[in-house]
C-alpha cells in the first residue's frame, strides 16, 4: 500500500462519519421544531458513543462506568450556568462556591469535559489494572456509587429533584459541532502511537506486553480521554434538555449506549456513528409514536411502553442477523477504493495481510 | 437493633441473593452468557402472583414456576441460541435487548404503578415472641434458600445432567465431542435458573408485595455483582459471593447511622471495587490461579 493511499484511507475514515453527522445535522435544520429535537438527541447520542468507542472499541474491555462521566458532565455543566441570583433560592443547600458561581455555555462544555477526564483519570488508576469481567463489574460499581452519590449530596447538585432552568444553549449547530470534535478526537486518537499500541494490546495482550507496551498506561490514557468526552457529551445534553434527573442519567442510558455501539461494530468509529444514529432515531420514532404521530398517511398510535419492547425486539434481531455489528467493526471506506486494498492476493502459503482481515471484534469479556 | 437481629436478617438475605446468584451461574457456566434479562423472569414471576391471588396458594406457587420455567425456555429459544457462536459482548447486549423488551410488555400489561402480589403477606409475621424479631418470612428465606441449595448441590453432583452440567462448564467442545448434548445442557439450565427466579419472586414479594416493570432488575445487578466478586468460574464460589453481597448490604444498612443510610449503595459498591482490585479472580476462587495473562 502506497502511502498515498494510506492517507486517502485516513481521510476516508474520518470524512465519511464526519459527512453522515453534517448531514443530520443540516436535515435537522429542515424538519418541524419537534423533529428537530430527535436529530439533537441523535447527535448527542453519537457523541456519547463515540466517547464509549475511543476506550471499549480500542482497548476491548467493556465499560459500564462512562455513563457516570456523562452524569457528572451534564450536572457540573447545568449546574454551572443556572444564573448566581436564582441557585440560593433553587437549591439552598449548596456550597457556597457552587451557588455564588455562574459561567458561560462553551466554559461550561469546557469544564464538563475537564471534570469527566478527571474522575475518569482518577477511577481510573486503580481500575485500569482490571480486566474482563472484573473490569465490567467494577466500572458498573463506579456508575453505581456516582448515581448514589449525585441522588442524595445536595452540597453538590439538585439531590433527588430535578435540576431544572438550565440555559437551553445546545441547537442543531452546537450538537453537530460537539459531534464532529469528539469523531475527531476518536480519529486522532485511533492513529496515534498510543492508539496502535492499544489495539496491541487488545489483539493480543502478552505479545503487547513483549514488545514493551504498558497495557495498564494504554488503557488509562484512553479512558481518560474517553471520560473527558463522556463530560462533555454530558454537558451537550443537559444544555439541551434544559433540566435532568439523576435517573436519566443511569443504567437505562448505560445499557442504550451500549447496545448501540455493539449494533454499529464496536472496533470503528464508523459503527459507533452508525449504530448511535440508527437506534437513536429509532428509539425518538417510536416514543412518537406512542404519543401519536403521522406515518406516512396512516395516524399511528402505539400503546404506553410498546416503544421499548419494539426497540428490544428491534435490537436483537439486528444482533441475530450481524452479530459483530452493521459495519462489522470495520472503518468507513469508498467503493472505488476497495478493490486495490484487496489486491494483490496473497501467495498461496502466506497469512493474510493487516488490510484484509477483519478487525476483532471480540471484546475481552 | 441487636447484632443476632442483623446477622439473622443478612443470613436471610443473603440466602435470597444465593438463589440469584446460582440461577445467573449456571446459565454463565453452560453459555458464558452473562444472563442480564434473568431479572425478568424475577419480575415475570411476581406478577404472576399478582394475577392469580385469587387463585389457592399452591395453585397460585405451581403456576408461578411453570411460567417462569416457560419464559426462560423461551428466551433461551428465540434470543440465546441463534447467538451461540457469537461474541460475548454481543450476547451480553443481546441480553439487554431481551430485557427491554419485557420490560416494555410488563409496562403494557400492567401499567407503572405495579400491581400487588400478597399471596403470601401473611408469611410477613412475627413467629417467635421475643426480643428478636424472627418473622416467617425469615424462616422461609433460610429454608427456601437452603433446600433449594442443597437440591442443586446433590443434581449437579449427583445425577447425569448435573454431571453433563459440569463438564459442559468445564469444557463445552470436549464435553460435546464425548457426547453431551448442547441443547439438553442448556435449556436444563435455563429449567434451573427460571425454577430459582421462581422462589425468589415469591420470597420477595412475601417481603414487599409491589412489583414494578423493574421489580426483578435491581436484584440481578447486586446478584450479578456478588457473582462476579466471589468467582464466577464456580457455582460454589459465586452462590457464595451472591449471599455475601446480600449478607453484606443487610448487616452494613443496619450498621449505618440512619442519615448515612441513603449512600450505603456507595459504601457496597466501594467494597465491591477494593475486593475486585484484590482479588480480581474472584474472592472465593482458590488461591494460585494469577490474574496476570500468560503465554
Amino acid at each position: 500500500m502506497t502511502a498515498a493511499r494510506r492517507y486517502a484511507d485516513g481521510a476516508v475514515e474520518l470524512a465519511v462519519p464526519a459527512c453522515l453527522i453534517v448531514l443530520v445535522g443540516v436535515l435537522g435544520g429542515f424538519m418541524a421544531p419537534g423533529t428537530e429535537e430527535d436529530f439533537i438527541t441523535a447527535l448527542v447520542a453519537v457523541t456519547i458513543v463515540i466517547a464509549l468507542h475511543v476506550f471499549v472499541g480500542n482497548s476491548g474491555v467493556l465499560s459500564f462506568g462512562h455513563i457516570s462521566f456523562v452524569a457528572i458532565g451534564a450536572f457540573a455543566a447545568g449546574l454551572m450556568t443556572i444564573p448566581a441570583e436564582i441557585k440560593p433560592t433553587l437549591l439552598p443547600e449548596l456550597f457556597p462556591f457552587l451557588a455564588e458561581n455562574d459561567v458561560g455555555n462553551v466554559p461550561s462544555l469546557v469544564l464538563a469535559a475537564a471534570l469527566g477526564g478527571l474522575f475518569a483519570a482518577l477511577v481510573g488508576v486503580p481500575l485500569m489494572r482490571l480486566s474482563g469481567l472484573a473490569a465490567g463489574i467494577a466500572t458498573l460499581a463506579v456508575l453505581e456509587i456516582t448515581h448514589n452519590v449525585l441522588r442524595f449530596w445536595e452540597k453538590i447538585g439538585p439531590g433527588a429533584k430535578t435540576l431544572s432552568l438550565v440555559p437551553e444553549t445546545t441547537g442543531l449547530f452546537q450538537a453537530t459541532v460537539g459531534a464532529l470534535l469528539a469523531a475527531t478526537a476518536a480519529f486522532l486518537f485511533r492513529r496515534s502511537r498510543p492508539g496502535r499500541k492499544l489495539r496491541a494490546s487488545r489483539e493480543d495482550p502478552p505479545a503487547a506486553q513483549a514488545v514493551g507496551i504498558d497495557i495498564h498506561r494504554q488503557r488509562l490514557l484512553a479512558f481518560s480521554i474517553s471520560g473527558a468526552l463522556a463530560g462533555f457529551a454530558g454537558g451537550l445534553m443537559v444544555h439541551q434538555l434544559g433540566s435532568i434527573t439523576t435517573e436519566q442519567v443511569y443504567l437505562d442510558l448505560t445499557f442504550l449506549t451500549l447496545a448501540m455501539l455493539v449494533i454499529g461494530g464496536a472496533s470503528s468509529l464508523w459503527g459507533a456513528v452508525v449504530g448511535a444514529l440508527l437506534v437513536s432515531f429509532l428509539d425518538s420514532f417510536l416514543l412518537n409514536a406512542e404519543n401519536g404521530t403521522d406515518v406516512l398517511v396512516a395516524e399511528l398510535t402505539l400503546p404506553t411502553g410498546s416503544s421499548t419492547v419494539i426497540l428490544g425486539v428491534l435490537m436483537a434481531l439486528m444482533l441475530l442477523l450481524r452479530p459483530s455489528g452493521i459495519t462489522g467493526g470495520r472503518e468507513a471506506s469508498l467503493p472505488f477504493l476497495r478493490p486495490a486494498r484487496s489486491a494483490p492476493p496473497p501467495p498461496p502459503g502466506t497469512t493474510r495481510t493487516e488490510a484484509e482481515r477483519p478487525e476483532r471484534t471480540v471484546l475481552d469479556v | 437493633m441487636s447484632v443476632l437481629q442483623s446477622i439473622l436478617d443478612g443470613v436471610a438475605l443473603g440466602a435470597v441473593y444465593a438463589l440469584v446468584a446460582v440461577g445467573l451461574a449456571l446459565v454463565f457456566g453452560v453459555m458464558r452468557l452473562i444472563n442480564f434479562a434473568h431479572g425478568e423472569l424475577i419480575t415475570a414471576g411476581g406478577y404472576t402472583l399478582a394475577l392469580t391471588a385469587a387463585f389457592p396458594r399452591v395453585a397460585s406457587v405451581t403456576i408461578t414456576v411453570l411460567v417462569c420455567i416457560a419464559v426462560a425456555l423461551l428466551m433461551e429459544r428465540l434470543a440465546f441460541r441463534p447467538l451461540r457462536n457469537a461474541s460475548p459482548t454481543t450476547t451480553l447486549v443481546a441480553t439487554f435487548a431481551v430485557a427491554f423488551a419485557l420490560q416494555g410488555v410488563w409496562l403494557i400489561a400492567f401499567g407503572p404503578e405495579g400491581r400487588t402480589a400478597d399471596v403470601l403477606a401473611s408469611l410477613n409475621r412475627r413467629a417467635i415472641e421475643g426480643d428478636l424479631d424472627v418473622r416467617w418470612i425469615t424462616l422461609a428465606m433460610l429454608g427456601v434458600g437452603g433446600l433449594l441449595l442443597g437440591g442443586t448441590a446433590l443434581l449437579l453432583g449427583r445425577t447425569t445432567i448435573g454431571l453433563q452440567m459440569r463438564a459442559a462448564a468445564a469444557d463445552f467442545r470436549a464435553a460435546r465431542l464425548l457426547g453431551v448434548r448442547a441443547d439438553t445442557v442448556i435449556s436444563f439450565a435455563f429449567v434451573l435458573a427460571g425454577l430459582l427466579a421462581a422462589a425468589v419472586a415469591i420470597l420477595l414479594t412475601a417481603q414487599r408485595p409491589l412489583v414494578t416493570p423493574t421489580f426483578g432488575l435491581e436484584v440481578t445487578i447486586l446478584g450479578l455483582v456478588g457473582v462476579v466478586v466471589g468467582g464466577i468460574d464456580r457455582i460454589g464460589t459465586a452462590t457464595l459471593g451472591g449471599f455475601a453481597i446480600g449478607f453484606l448490604t443487610s448487616v452494613l444498612g443496619d450498621a449505618l447511622p440512619a442519615d448515612e443510610r441513603v449512600f450505603l449503595p456507595s459504601f457496597v459498591f466501594l467494597l465491591v471495587i477494593v475486593v475486585l482490585l484484590l482479588r480480581p479472580t474472584g474472592l472465593f476462587a482458590p488461591p494460585g490461579k494469577s490474574a496476570v495473562e500468560r503465554v
